[in-house]
């Protein structure tokens, strides 16, 4: 100690030994007195991911169900409903399979639930069969007519509007109110079960729309609608290129 | 769960403009985020006035030396308290220290913190006052002649040796410490600037903007400090020394303003996605602290008046009382004018929602530990801490002109 | 003279060394996140269809119900949000929510123009902003790519909140933690789907391994244009995206 103050300055050697000394504690602190996993991230890490794993799971899984529902389970398989876990209605049900006679899973009747998904909803997608919760079949429960686990309609739709109501209701408020669906597409039957893979045809040439637009139309239903040049109008467009057929605009 | 917080928040939705996404509606970073980076900016505004006397050897503003020392010092201890009050789990502010993540600029600035604490404040304050505090524990008795003694690490040596070494080892301190001090600012406005989330924060010029107004506002606040102590203990304000003192902040004032005009006019003249929901948010959210009090009464007008006292020299020139006056309306509305610049970008930052679609509401407090009443007792908190600091080591010969101090640098040596 | 030149010369030395740690610190990216994606083993990835969302909500209540979620509509994991571009080019987002009343409008609103559904939740990006911030290493990626919260070492600092560009982290009112998405960690780890995978009922939602070699994940990936959410700021999602409109933020 005495050399130390011989070599430097006062201060200055005054410092290093106070630094030295912190160095010391810090040191004895860290590597004697604080354990492992206060500064091993990697341990806690580790622990944390053992701690997620282990957190309750609430919802079984669509596989479960099955075991002991079986006949419900082949019914939904072909169903407009095969998409849907039970769960989705049914709500978490691991408590129940894990414990069939103490908890039973909740058993959704109210008129409120089923247009949760089916409420008619202009952001909904195409084709995604929606009602007016209000109007359609005011106070009966839904499963009534539809079985939840099967819920094809009691009679099959013979409008379009009960898959396509976006474009029902443009429809109704626009200009073409009066031309039905089928006027302008054809639906093989099979469109109904199978919407997807088999389609309605859709008219593929001017002439079509020609046939009450053009200037030398003859369609019962044409007599009030507009007319135009079809060999002048439009370019080398089609008309539905320009024009929105399930509400046609027209410039003013 | 806290009833209060979804109470709190309730209120928050009918304030909603736009859409935001749901998890922002509650504003995270709140007053004593405000609060914390006000206080580094006056510890490296200070600093940065101290090494004018120490490195540039601006004569003039000698009496404010040992004051901007302590009182950076001051604020230096009650930063890291608006920082450790904030945290959800205060009891785990160790953390930091024993896994720091590298990529964390937060975590790293807890090392930029010790190391500017330790290495260079502390070093700094010591060296300069080591053979006054040998001198105070000769003159005193009891408990104070142990204090003093302690403080100087029982050193007793005041010879040539010693004492030229004091002061070589205050210039080197002073010259490490101005690029620390501008690393401790300029780190809270990295962690903020690197924020690329964010495009009110995320900008290159953000570290640089949090530094210099770090500097107006830390000389604004030593002048202020000693307009006020020096009459209280029975001094006389030296003109010269605030003058000139004045004159760096000008200059400060002058940078610091330009370069907000530079970042805003690069913003509106780019004109990103980003620009439709921040202009609406200044215009709409942050116009009377923006425009009202960041701009106009904490840059303008003291610009204006400033200037006024350098145009019209001649006539202020004459009377002292105007110029004292007109300088310490500056400094304060400096003072205020730098917390709003704080909160705008704080507080700003997180009123628009990253969707660019809508705007939420900063609802402050005034009890609790994110409330008016605890940011204002830690604002005050740095002022009551300079108080016993000067009692321990009075920094008076200095203030009232008398003597040279340690601190100056001796022709020739 | 002297003292300005041995000013410079520490300032540049300082500054140098200064810089040279701040790039050093870059260059040697915290533990937390593997930025290679993992070749062997699982790397979980998560597909969202959002022509096919009805906006149900029904997975915002099963995670919620899941994951013990705040009931109250200011904490949420995962959420859907509504989308409507109308004819004069404004778009208006909302955000649903499990008990809202079906669509006020029972006829069409002519003045729309476009209008869908988009499902969101946390991206579990493979370049983690949320992982760079955190001062003490309590969020984490996984080696199978799900980001993580240490409830038990974090301090609540709330950096993480502030630096994920996407608004999937809240803190929680109970824990003082953060708190987010975890792909239902608990579940997949046992071959299980997330609780919002499981219970949409229009398959919107698609969870899988993104290195398994067939699995309705793979697919999603090859039959569909893929999008992922602010692509700019090179988080790289792990939530991909078909069908997404320009106007999602």
């Amino acid at each position: 100690m005495g050399k130390l103050f011989e070599r430097f300055p006062d201060p200055l050697a005054r410092l290093i030994v106070v630094v030295l000394a912190m160095a010391a504690l810090g040191a004895f602190a860290y590597f004697v007195l604080i354990p492992k996993s206060v500064k091993d991230v990697e341990m806690q890490w580790a622990d944390a991911i053992k701690r997620e794993k282990a957190r309750p799971i609430k919802y079984a899984g669509f596989h479960v169900c099955e075991e002991c529902h079986g006949e419900i389970h082949n019914k939904k398989k072909t169903g407009y409903h095969k998409d849907l876990s039970c769960e989705t209605c049914h709500g978490p049900a691991k408590a129940h399979a894990e414990n069939p006679d103490k908890t039973k899973p909740v058993i959704p009747t109210a008129r409120t639930f089923c247009p949760q998904c089916h409420a008619f909803n202009p952001s909904r997608p195409r084709g995604f069969p929606q009602i007016n919760p209000v109007a359609h079949n005011p106070l009966k429960p839904c499963s009534s007519c539809h079985n939840p686990h099967d819920p094809k309609p009691p009679t099959t739709p013979k409008e379009c509007s009960a898959c396509h109501g976006e474009i029902a209701r443009m429809k109704a408020v626009s200009h073409h109110v009066q031309l039905e669906c089928t006027v302008c597409h054809q639906a093989p039957q099979q469109h109904k079960v199978s919407p997807r893979s088999v389609k309605p045809t859709k008219p593929q040439a001017r002439e079509f729309c020609g046939k009450c637009h053009g200037k030398d139309a003859t369609d019962k239903l044409a007599k009030n609608a507009p007319k135009v040049d079809l060999g002048e109008h439009g370019e080398k467009y089609v008309c539905w290129q320009c024009h929105y057929p399930h509400s046609p605009e027209v410039e003013q | 769960m806290n009833p209060e917080i979804i109470h709190s928040l309730k209120e928050l939705l009918p304030q909603i403009q736009g859409y935001i996404y749901p998890n922002e509606i509650e504003i995270h970073w709140g007053l004593l985020i405000v609060v914390y980076p006000y206080i580094t900016g006056v510890v490296a505004g200070a600093f940065i006035l101290a090494s004018l006397v120490k490195v540039f050897n601006v004569k003039e503003v000698q009496p404010l030396y040992r004051l901007s020392l302590l009182t950076a010092l001051a604020y230096l201890l009650v930063a890291p308290m608006a920082l450790v009050a904030h945290l959800g789990h205060a009891e785990r502010f160790y953390e930091i220290l024993l896994t720091p993540q590298t990529s964390s600029a937060m975590a790293m600035f807890g090392f930029v913190y010790a190391w500017y604490l330790m290495a260079v404040l502390l070093l700094e304050i010591w060296f300069v006052h080591r053979t006054d505090m040998i001198d105070m524990a000769e003159q005193s008795k009891g408990a104070t002649r142990l204090l003093y003694r302690a403080l100087s690490l029982f050193s007793k040596d005041k010879g040539e040796r010693a004492v030229t070494f004091d002061h070589k080892a205050l210039k080197v301190i002073t010259i490490v410490g101005i690029p620390s001090a501008f690393l401790l600012h300029g780190y809270v406005g990295f962690i903020f600037g690197s924020i690329k989330a964010n495009p009110w924060w995320s900008s290159v010029l953000i570290p640089i903007v949090f530094l210099f107004s770090a500097i107006v506002s830390g000389i604004a606040l030593v002048v202020l400090l000693y307009m006020i102590i020096t009459p209280l203990t029975g001094g006389k304000i030296s003109m010269r020394c605030v003058d000139k003192a004045v004159d760096f902040l000008f200059y400060a004032v002058i940078v610091d303003f330009s370069l907000e005009m530079v970042d805003f006019i690069h913003r509106v003249y780019q004109s990103e996605e980003e620009i439709k929901i921040l202009s609406e948010m200044v215009m709409k959210k942050l116009f009377g602290s923006l425009i009202i009090v960041q701009v106009l009464l904490g840059m303008l007008v003291p610009l204006l008046l400033i200037s006024l006292t350098k145009i019209f020299r001649k006539r202020f020139g004459l009377n002292e009382d105007l110029r004292k006056m007109v300088y310490f309306i500056s400094v304060i509305l400096i003072q205020f004018g730098i917390f709003a610049t704080r909160w705008n970008v704080v507080i700003g930052g997180q009123m628009f929602s990253k969707s660019f679609r809508g705007l939420t509401m900063y609802k402050m407090e005034f009890g609790g530990i994110e409330g008016l009443l605890f940011a204002i007792l830690l604002l005050a908190l740095p002022i009551i801490i300079l108080a016993v600091l000067m009692k321990i080591l009075p920094p008076w010969k200095e203030i009232h002109g008398e003597g040279v101090s340690e601190g100056v640098e001796v022709a020739g040596s | 003279m002297n003292g300005r030149r041995s000013f410079l010369r520490g300032f540049f030395a300082v500054l140098l060394s200064g810089g040279a740690i701040e790039g050093v610190l870059k260059l040697f990216p915290s533990k937390a996140h593997a930025k290679e994606t993992a070749r062997t083993g699982k790397w979980y990835g998560y597909g969202v269809s959002v022509d096919k969302c009805i906006g149900c909500a029904r997975c915002m209540d099963a995670c919620k119900n899941e994951n013990n979620v705040p009931r109250e509509p200011f904490f949420v994991r995962t959420w859907v949000e509504r989308y409507i571009t109308r004819k004069n080019g404004q778009t208006t987002v909302k955000a649903i929510a499990p008990g809202d009343e079906a669509a006020p409008e029972a006829a069409s609103d002519k003045t729309i123009l476009r209008s869908f559904f988009v499902p969101k939740l946390c991206n579990q990006c493979a370049d983690p902003p949320c992982v760079q911030v955190c001062p003490v290493g309590a969020t984490f990626q996984t080696e199978d790519g799900v980001v993580l919260v240490n409830e038990k070492t974090c301090i609540g600092c709330r950096y993480c909140i502030q630096a994920c560009p996407y608004g999937a982290r809240y803190l929680h009112p109970v824990t003082h933690t953060a708190d987010k998405c975890t792909f239902c960690y608990h579940r997949i780890s046992q071959g299980q789907l997330p609780a919002c995978v499981e219970v949409c009922p229009t398959q919107s939602r698609i969870f899988g391994d993104l290195n398994a070699a067939a699995s309705p994940m793979s697919r999603f990936l090859r039959m569909n244009k893929i999008h992922t959410l602010k692509p700019g700021l090179n988080t790289e999602p792990k939530v991909f995206y078909a069908n997404l409109d320009g106007e999602v933020r």
